[in-house]
Formats: structure tokens, C-alpha cells, sequence
């Protein structure tokens, strides 16, 4: 989502002068395209995140848009109480891109993995949060967000190609996405885990259950008419995500669910302990943590089974 | 053009005696020694006719404690009208210890030290890409330089050479728990900024004319941005509080509110 990214911040950019973009020395080999075009509009502030997002706020503060760039944890853990007292408090157009999320970085060890970014940012009112399943979904999201209100949180995976069957690219601000293959089960992925969502669904077919994907992709606004609408019509769910249990969007409907007195059934399936120091391809981690398809589809059989209650 | 105000810094010292004594507040010793540094901004400096234009200058307090002397400059400029500034520390207010950007005159809330010098960053950075001539000043604590923020803030400006950026440094030598000497010592401070490229000016913090000359001299077209090191009295003008560390916290007693109302008073 990297290249879909700077291009469509190119396009953004080409008809509003307000954009700049700013990194953390990251983004060899990504922004070129962006930089030839503008270079003027381009600031490496060096490996200093907590002063890239308090110059990003005095910039947001002059009337401009500043994107700043960096591996997840770089770019909101670091700079954590720069972004609460800057662009959040003063409700400022400060965009924040984390790359890599998850456990995308997956050889980089645990000071690289984005497992936490949703978790402390959603505690914050004042950021919308935006974790697209597939490129294409990230060049909508980015086309129809980028003036927004406020600061905005983009949870970018590294991964250009992959597409989630029938997704067609659909997003709306505070929305979820659903593909209804029947109401056995209810799988509700955050950003790029829908693809190993979808992947699960057509294996347990296979296995004679109708599982149905529930994509958030808006965390904040979180999607609460969709949740409404499609989480009733289940009596077991599971929520899969590249981030720790707590805090992210198995949260999220945790909370749902208990507000609204739903009587269903919930299994979060993410990151459940400190990560041993292990490192791996992403396939390897998620597996690991029992987030790829496979494992995904292990557990709805399971929960199915009535075990894991 | 800057619009020359007279701002009394003697009348200002009156009121954060009269005022931190009403709240029964402390944070005293930092506002007595950083306010003849905003006298001097808000009387001789600063642009600020037109509150709402984007081309005004800016000013960051980095330093938020001393918020209590921000307030009342503000008031005395006839920015802040008697009736906010009459709210100071009541429940609902925005005039709290440290300013809020709610407040009439106030671009950026602080509080949390080593932030502010990035927002002025920042803001110089966007005038010049917005080809605009206006000035970003920036207030900060000595000890706020303890900060790693603050380095990077530092060596950000002068990359970019953010002329129309000039940070001044209240340098009182005070910090919560200690003298800045014995906690985390910043000597050579000077030096240090000077080392990071920066045009550094070493004056007397609490004369208001020298302030007022030294940032009127600056170059803010081109080349380096600008830090003046203030040194100043802590707790200036009040005897009992110069350079005395319980002043950071403690709010005043019925007697010491007489005795340093009536010590201000005779200057």
C-alpha cells in the first residue's frame, strides 16, 4: 500500500498546495515519485519522530496538511504524546502513515511490530483511524479522507498486490464492510487479516460451514450501524487481527456486544503474549499467533464444535 | 507592522501576586522571572494586529507553568479581555496553569515540556513554504532543555534554516526538585545552541529594552534561527523569592502576599 499510497497523495496533492509530506528517513525506494514531483513539499526531519509530528502540528496549525511517514511503531508510539497534545487536542489535519502493520516486519523483531498502534490510539476521541484490507481499498480510503476533520491515523500493510475477493475497493467513513456467505459464523477482521479471513471462509465450506467476513476498516469512526445490523443475526463470532487481543478491534466488539446485550458467542484471536523474540516471514508469524487462514478456520471449527467457550 | 503596546512589567508583577493569591496557586518564582521576557515581545515585538489572519506572528509559551504571566501580558496588551482573564483557575475555565489554545491570543496549548519548540518549528517552516514573512516566537524553560525533543527541534531548525524562528530560553537556573546546575546540569548553554547552528545571544533576561533591541535586531529574512539565552531572576522583584527553589511550588501566605505586593509596588 505504499506505492498506492504516493500516488494517490500525488493526485492529492497536484490539486490541493495545503499537502506536504514529511518522514522519518523512511521510504527509500517509495516516495521518489513524490519528491521529483514536489520537491519542495517534501521534508526529511531525519530519525526524529517526536519532533516530526510537533513540526507536523505547527504546520497543521498554518493551514497546511502535513502527511508524516514511518514504520507503525515509529510513527505512533514514539511520537505518542506529541500526536495527544498536538494534532489531537487541537483537533489539527495532521495525517499520520504507519507501514508494516502487524507483523509485517517480520524479521525486524519485536521493536518493529505494529501490534499495539490501534490499541492506544482508539483510547483517543479526537483521531479517526483508517486500517485498509487491500490496496484497493487504501486508495479509496485515502481519496475520500484526506480533508477530513481532525488528525487521521492510516494503518498501511506493506502488501501491493493482494485483493479481498469482492471488497471491489468499497469504503465508507465509518462503515464496515460485509460479504455474506452464510450465518454459521461471524469472522470480523481488522486491515490485511481479511485476506486470510476470506482464504479461511472458502476452506471451511469445504468442511460444510457458511462463515461471513466482516472488514472494519474505520476503527474511529467506529462502524456502529453496520455492527447493529449484521452482529444480531450471529450467535458465534470471532475477531482475527495483526495486534494484541487487547485493545484493537476484538475489543471493539467485546464492548459491542456487552453495550448492546448481545447473546452471542466471541473469540478473539490476535496477539496473546509478548512475542518470544522470534522472528519469521509474516506467513511463519501468523501463524504462530494463529491469525492465517488456516488457524482461522481451525477455530471456527472448534467454536463450532462448541469448544473454546 | 508590530503595534507598540505599553505594557507595565511592574503592573504585571503586581498582578500575578494578586492573582496567585487569589487561586492560591504557585508556579510564582517562573512567572516573576520569565514576564519582563513577554513584556518585552508583547510591548515592542510581536505582530499580532489581526488575531484571526494566518499572516500574524505566532508564539509558543513552550515553558506552560508560567502561564499565569502570559494571561495577564496578554490582558495588559489589550488582547485578553478583563472578563477571561477574570475566570483565571474557575471551574469551566480555559485559564488553567497552563494556556489552552481556547484562550483569546493563545495558538498553541502547552504544558507537557520539550513540544513547544517543534510547533514553532513547524509554523516557521510553513511561513516559508508559504512565502510569508511572519515570526515564530517561541518561550522555553531552561530545564525543559533536558528534553531530547528539544535537540531535535534544535537540529531540525537549523537544517532548514528557519530564520524567522527565534527561540528565547528563560534561564533561571531553577527546576522542580533542584538548581538546573545540580539536577541535570546544561552548561555551556550558550555554546550548546551555538554548536547547533544557531545565531545565539546571551543577555539580561529581565531588562525589557534589551529584549525588545535583540529581537527587533534579528534577521529573519535568511540563514540561521535565532535563540536568545535570557538569564533571569527567579522570582524577580520579589525578595523573598529570588533565586529560592520553594518558589517553584508553593503558593503565598497572607503575610508574604502583603510583603511582596508592597515590595513591587516600591520599584
Amino acid at each position: 500500500m505504499r506505492k498506492t499510497f504516493v500516488n494517490a497523495l500525488i493526485d492529492l496533492a497536484t490539486n490541493d498546495e495545503r499537502i506536504v509530506l514529511l518522514t522519518g528517513d523512511l521510504g527509500f525506494m517509495v516516495m521518489e515519485p513524490f519528491i521529483e514531483r514536489f520537491p519542495n513539499r517534501f521534508v526529511n526531519v531525519g530519525v526524529a519522530e517526536q519532533n516530526m509530528v510537533g513540526v507536523a502540528t505547527g504546520m497543521a496549525e498554518s493551514g497546511m496538511i502535513p502527511y508524516v511517514y514511518s514504520i507503525t511503531p515509529f510513527a505512533v508510539l514514539r511520537p505518542y504524546e506529541f500526536i495527544r497534545n498536538g494534532p489531537i487536542y487541537h483537533q489539527l489535519k495532521v495525517r499520520i502513515i504507519g507501514v508494516g502493520a502487524g507483523l509485517e516486519y517480520g524479521h525486524d523483531g519485536i521493536s518493529h511490530f505494529g501490534i499495539d498502534d490501534i490499541g492506544v490510539l482508539r483510547v483517543q476521541p479526537g483521531i479517526s483511524i483508517f486500517a485498509p484490507a487491500d490496496y484497493q481499498q487504501a486508495d479509496s480510503i485515502f481519496r475520500k479522507t484526506w480533508d477530513m476533520r481532525g488528525p487521521i491515523y492510516y494503518r498501511l500493510s506493506k502488501d501491493e498486490k493482494s485483493v479481498v475477493p469482492n471488497l471491489s475497493a468499497a469504503f465508507e467513513i465509518g462503515e464496515a464492510q460485509f460479504i455474506e456467505n452464510g450465518n454459521d459464523i461471524l469472522i470480523v477482521t481488522l486491515g490485511t487479516i481479511a485476506l486470510e479471513a476470506a482464504k479461511a471462509i472458502e476452506l471451511l465450506k469445504i468442511s460444510g460451514v457458511h462463515a461471513s467476513l466482516l472488514m472494519i476498516s474505520s476503527i474511529n469512526p467506529p462502524p456502529l450501524a453496520s455492527l447493529s445490523q449484521i452482529l444480531p443475526k450471529f450467535k458465534k463470532i470471532i475477531t482475527a487481527e495483526s495486534h494484541y487481543i487487547n485493545g484493537g478491534i476484538g475489543s471493539m466488539i467485546a464492548e459491542f456486544i456487552a453495550e448492546k446485550s448481545l447473546h452471542c458467542t466471541l473469540i478473539r484471536c490476535g496477539i496473546d503474549h509478548i512475542p518470544n523474540g522470534q522472528i519469521g516471514h509474516t506467513e511463519y508469524l501468523l501463524q504462530t499467533f494463529g491469525i492465517d487462514e488456516k488457524s482461522i478456520a481451525a477455530k471456527a471449527l472448534s467454536v463450532l464444535q462448541g469448544k473454546n467457550i | 507592522m508590530e503595534q507598540r503596546r505599553d505594557i507595565s512589567a511592574q503592573q504585571a508583577r503586581k498582578m500575578i501576586i494578586e492573582f496567585s493569591r487569589r487561586a492560591n496557586i504557585g508556579h510564582i518564582g517562573s512567572a516573576l522571572s520569565v514576564v519582563d521576557i513577554l513584556t518585552a515581545i508583547y510591548s515592542n515585538v510581536i505582530n499580532i494586529d489581526n488575531l484571526t489572519s494566518n499572516e500574524r506572528d505566532r508564539f509558543v509559551l513552550s515553558n506552560g507553568h508560567t502561564s499565569l504571566a502570559l494571561y495577564i501580558v496578554l490582558n495588559l496588551a489589550g488582547i485578553l479581555p478583563d472578563s477571561e482573564l477574570q475566570t483565571f483557575f474557575e471551574d469551566g475555565s480555559y485559564l488553567g496553569v497552563h494556556p489552552d489554545a481556547n484562550i483569546t491570543g493563545v495558538d498553541f496549548t502547552s504544558g507537557s515540556l520539550g513540544q513547544g519548540l517543534s510547533f514553532g518549528a513547524g509554523a516557521a517552516l510553513a511561513a516559508k513554504l508559504q512565502s510569508s514573512g511572519r515570526r515564530v516566537f517561541v518561550v522555553m524553560s531552561d530545564a525543559e532543555c533536558n528534553e531530547g525533543s528539544v535537540w531535535e527541534a534544535v537540529m531540525f531548525a537549523a537544517h532548514r534554516r528557519l530564520s524567522n524562528l527565534i527561540a528565547i530560553v528563560d534561564l533561571n537556573g531553577q527546576q522542580a526538585m533542584g538548581y538546573t546546575k545540580d539536577v541535570l546540569n546544561l552548561q555551556p548553554i550558550a555554546e550548546k545552541w551555538k554548536a547547533f547552528h544557531w545565531d545565539t545571544h546571551s543577555i539580561n533576561g529581565n531588562d525589557i529594552s534589551k529584549i525588545s533591541n535583540t529581537l527587533n535586531s534579528l534577521n529573519t529574512t535568511s540563514a540561521q534561527p535565532h535563540v536568545i539565552i535570557a538569564n533571569t531572576t527567579f522570582g524577580k522583584g520579589v525578595s523573598f523569592m529570588e533565586n529560592k527553589l520553594k518558589w517553584h511550588y508553593m503558593p503565598l501566605s497572607a503575610e508574604e502576599y502583603v510583603q511582596a505586593l508592597s515590595e513591587i509596588e516600591q520599584q
